[in-house]
């Protein structure tokens, strides 16, 4: 195993898309070879080495390369994006799309996140201490395969739309969420430990979801069918079990129609 | 001789009406009368006559002032400004024609701008539903002669497209629905009673910001489903009537306008609504459509998603290709990040329709505002170029609210030395070129515009 270390030496004065921040494409560089990895500022060609100071040389792969970024990234977009294997450390924030269509490694904010983080994720892990803001886990605008694979787990809180057109995976929200979960998803399991507003499941065929606060406003295509002894997360609770959305098309497996599952925590 | 022009197009609102009458002095330079539009488009053709219309462009002045200046000098400050600049924002387009749209994508293309239009707070979230769910939508003529149910949803027609329910929704006598309004039902589903409300055999009050639950409730209860007591502020019986006339129709057709498009859940809002006209499919025939503001809004979305594949929110700066996701590279969002770095507005007033805090961002930048009049934008830019006022003194092709091209024709003859939209972007492009010692690329559908020879251009 192999560590880079990138520190922030200077805030872009648009955003920086910092696309080559992978451990993918530090993979068998030196760290003046990784200074020189291109990335953009508006259409200005730029190198991380114009941002960060680099030290540390990769390993031979992805898998055996660790990055760290120590500082914070506010202003640089495409953190781990698109990565296949290694980690990524941030000690810090990041903006958007981190993680975005990765497929497998770790990647871990120690602090918050902009939007579109983890969109179309196929695996890997994603961990963020902080709060994340709206599309987490959810689908690249008009395409109806989502998140298919891999964990999304936010300690904080999370905006609106996650977990959109989902197909697999998990995505677990710590604190509360705000309107559309799972919306359109058909397939993957959402877990929020908080409160949510509402559009719980919207449009959803299958699939699973569990609110361990309150929802607020519940989707009226939602039906109680029964409670539940379950355990999700390392929480064992009751939990009224739901189906919906009764308003969407459900596909038929062995005979029977599938719905979507909302695991909802009983009151005591 | 007064002249009187028949068959002429309103530049307002989506309703873009082609059937105003123009009666002008026989010099054609001034308009005397306006027949048949409403009176906004009424107002709109006479301010055409205001003799205060700039003439020059105007430039800032390191004290503050603005100072009239050549138009060439103009272009250069526009060319070489954009060029500098890292990111620059093209926004606006919600008023010229589709000539302009079409030129200015050369200059974002070459400047690597971010090429952005109305929709972008407007109905730039029917455009995400439509990726995600598809559009069964028809034209305003299918809608005439034969709907004889409409629902109006998030949208008052009677203040924002005033000849909208007598020419295409409501009053008028179709093929299928000679009896015009008396055999139509119509729906309003709006928190406020609006005008448009008061003219609805029902109107559902709803809860401010529930249209999803709403259209979901409609959905489920369609499928046979019971739902709660009480959605989103209506009752189950009001829901279950209003879904009972809409299937029960012949022909149903819902437009939907800024109250779904811009309350919480936006794209979503209309997903549903797209997913309850397919719905409704399998018991009558349905149609939707969204109630486009503007009369050629429509415009951008079909001649950039034919240039670049998206319709807006069109990020060039890598210069290899398009990169388009609202949130990121949409106009408010892209101010209020502070990832831009140069503003041209044209034909719109970001000024007066974006959020304050979008605009202080925009400001501490290079602002530029094209456009035939003074309005917000321009009273705080660093340049204002005048243009043209297409469907006025400038013809052009315009798209309707359904999305049907109208060629719209000039009434009058354009002040001289003002240039059209398309006119100037191809002298910006031109000096942009030159600046940066590359061969103009004039690929263009029509060989006749190829060059702007336009004499009023000097
Ligand atoms: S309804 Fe709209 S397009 Fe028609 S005349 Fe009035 S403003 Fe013009």
């Amino acid at each position: 195993m192999a560590t880079v270390t990138l520190k922030p030496t200077k805030v872009p004065e648009l955003m920086f898309e910092g696309y080559s921040i992978t451990p993918d494409a530090f993979a068998g560089k030196t760290a003046a070879q990784i200074a020189e990895l291109p990335g953009h500022e508006g259409k200005i060609h730029m190198k991380l080495g114009d941002f960060f100071e680099v030290s540390g040389n990769a390993g031979e792969t992805a898998a055996d390369t660790d990055i760290v970024i120590a500082g914070d990234c506010t202003r640089v977009k495409y953190i781990g994006a698109r990565m296949t294997a290694g980690t990524v450390t941030v000690n810090g924030n990041a903006d958007m799309y981190v993680g975005g269509w990765m497929k497998g490694g770790k990647i871990h904010i120690k602090g918050n996140m902009d939007s579109f983080c983890g969109i179309q994720m196929e695996g890997g892990e994603l961990l963020c201490d902080g709060d994340a803001k709206n599309h987490v886990g959810c689908a690249y605008r008009g395409d109806w395969r989502g998140m298919k694979g891999g964990t999304i787990r936010i300690k904080g809180s999370a905006g609106n739309d996650i977990g959109t057109f989902m197909l697999g995976g998990t995505i677990i929200i710590e604190k509360n969420a705000f309107i559309h979960v799972s919306t359109h998803a058909e397939g993957g399991t959402v877990v929020i430990k908080g409160d949510v507003e509402g559009r719980v499941g919207g449009q959803m065929v299958r699939g699973e979801m569990y609110v361990l606060g309150k929802i607020k406003f519940m989707m009226p295509g939602y039906k109680k069918v029964d409670t539940v002894e379950k355990e999700i997360d390392g929480v064992k609770a009751t939990f009224d079990h739901y189906i919906g959305d009764l308003g969407e098309r459900h596909p038929k497996s062995k005979g029977q129609v599938v719905y979507a599952n909302l695991y909802l925590k009983a009151a005591a | 001789m007064p002249k009187l022009i028949k068959g002429v197009g309103c530049p307002y609102c989506g309703s873009s009406c082609d059937d105003i009458e123009v009666l002008v002095s026989d010099d054609e330079t001034k308009i005397l009368e306006v027949h048949n539009a409403c009176i906004i488009g009424t107002n709109l053709f006479h301010h055409a006559n205001d003799p205060t219309r700039p003439k020059l462009p105007r430039r800032r002045q390191p004290d503050g002032t603005m100072k009239e200046i050549p138009y060439d000098e103009a272009i250069d400050y526009m060319a070489k400004t954009m060029l500098a600049a890292k990111k620059p924002l093209i926004y606006g387009f919600g008023s010229t024609n589709c000539e302009g749209m079409s030129a200015v994508a050369r200059i974002a293309e070459k400047s690597g701008a971010v090429l952005d239009n109305c929709a972008t707070i407007c109905h730039g979230p029917s455009f995400l539903a439509i990726f995600d769910n598809g559009y069964p939508s028809c034209t305003l003529g299918e809608a005439k002669n034969r709907a004889d149910v409409v629902v109006f949803w998030g949208c008052n027609p009677m203040h924002a497209h005033p000849r909208h329910t007598s020419r295409y929704s409501i009053f008028p006598r179709g093929y299928f629905t000679q009896k015009g309004a008396m055999q139509r039902t119509v729906l309003s589903i709006d928190p406020r009673e609006t005008d448009t409300a008061k003219l609805a055999d029902v109107h559902l009050m709803l809860d401010q910001g529930h249209d999803y639950e709403l259209f979901d409730a409609f959905r489920t209860v369609l499928r046979g489903h019971d739902i709660p007591d009480v959605v989103a502020g209506i009752p189950k019986e009001t829901i279950i009537k209003s879904v009972e006339i809409m299937k029960n129709a012949k022909f149903c057709m819902i437009f939907f306008g800024m109250g779904c498009t811009h309350t919480d859940g936006r794209n979503h809002n209309i997903d549903a609504a797209i997913s309850l006209t397919r719905d409704l499919n399998e018991h009558t025939k349905a149609s939707i459509m969204a109630m486009r503001g503007h009369y050629n809004i429509a415009g951008p979305g079909q001649v950039w998603a034919w240039q670049f594949g998206f319709p807006y929110c069109i990020d060039l700066s890598k210069g290899t290709h398009a990169h388009m996701n609202p949130g990121e590279t949409s106009s408010v969002d892209l101010a209020m990040r502070d990832e831009v770095d140069c503003f041209v507005n044209v034909g719109a007033d970001a000024g007066a329709h974006f959020p304050i805090q979008p605009v202080q961002h925009l400001k501490k930048h290079p602002f530029i505002t094209v456009d035939p009049n003074f309005n917000m934008a321009s009273e705080i830019s660093d340049l204002h170029i005048p243009v043209r006022i297409a469907g006025v003194d400038e013809p052009g092709v315009v798209y309707r609210m359904d999305n049907v091209p109208i060629q719209f024709r000039a009434v009058i003859k354009g002040l001289p030395g003002v240039p059209s939209d398309e006119e100037l972007f191809n002298k910006v492009y031109e000096r942009m070129c030159e600046l940066t010692k590359t061969e103009p690329i004039w690929l263009a559908a029509k060989e006749d515009r190829r060059y702007p020879e336009s004499e009023a251009v000097i």
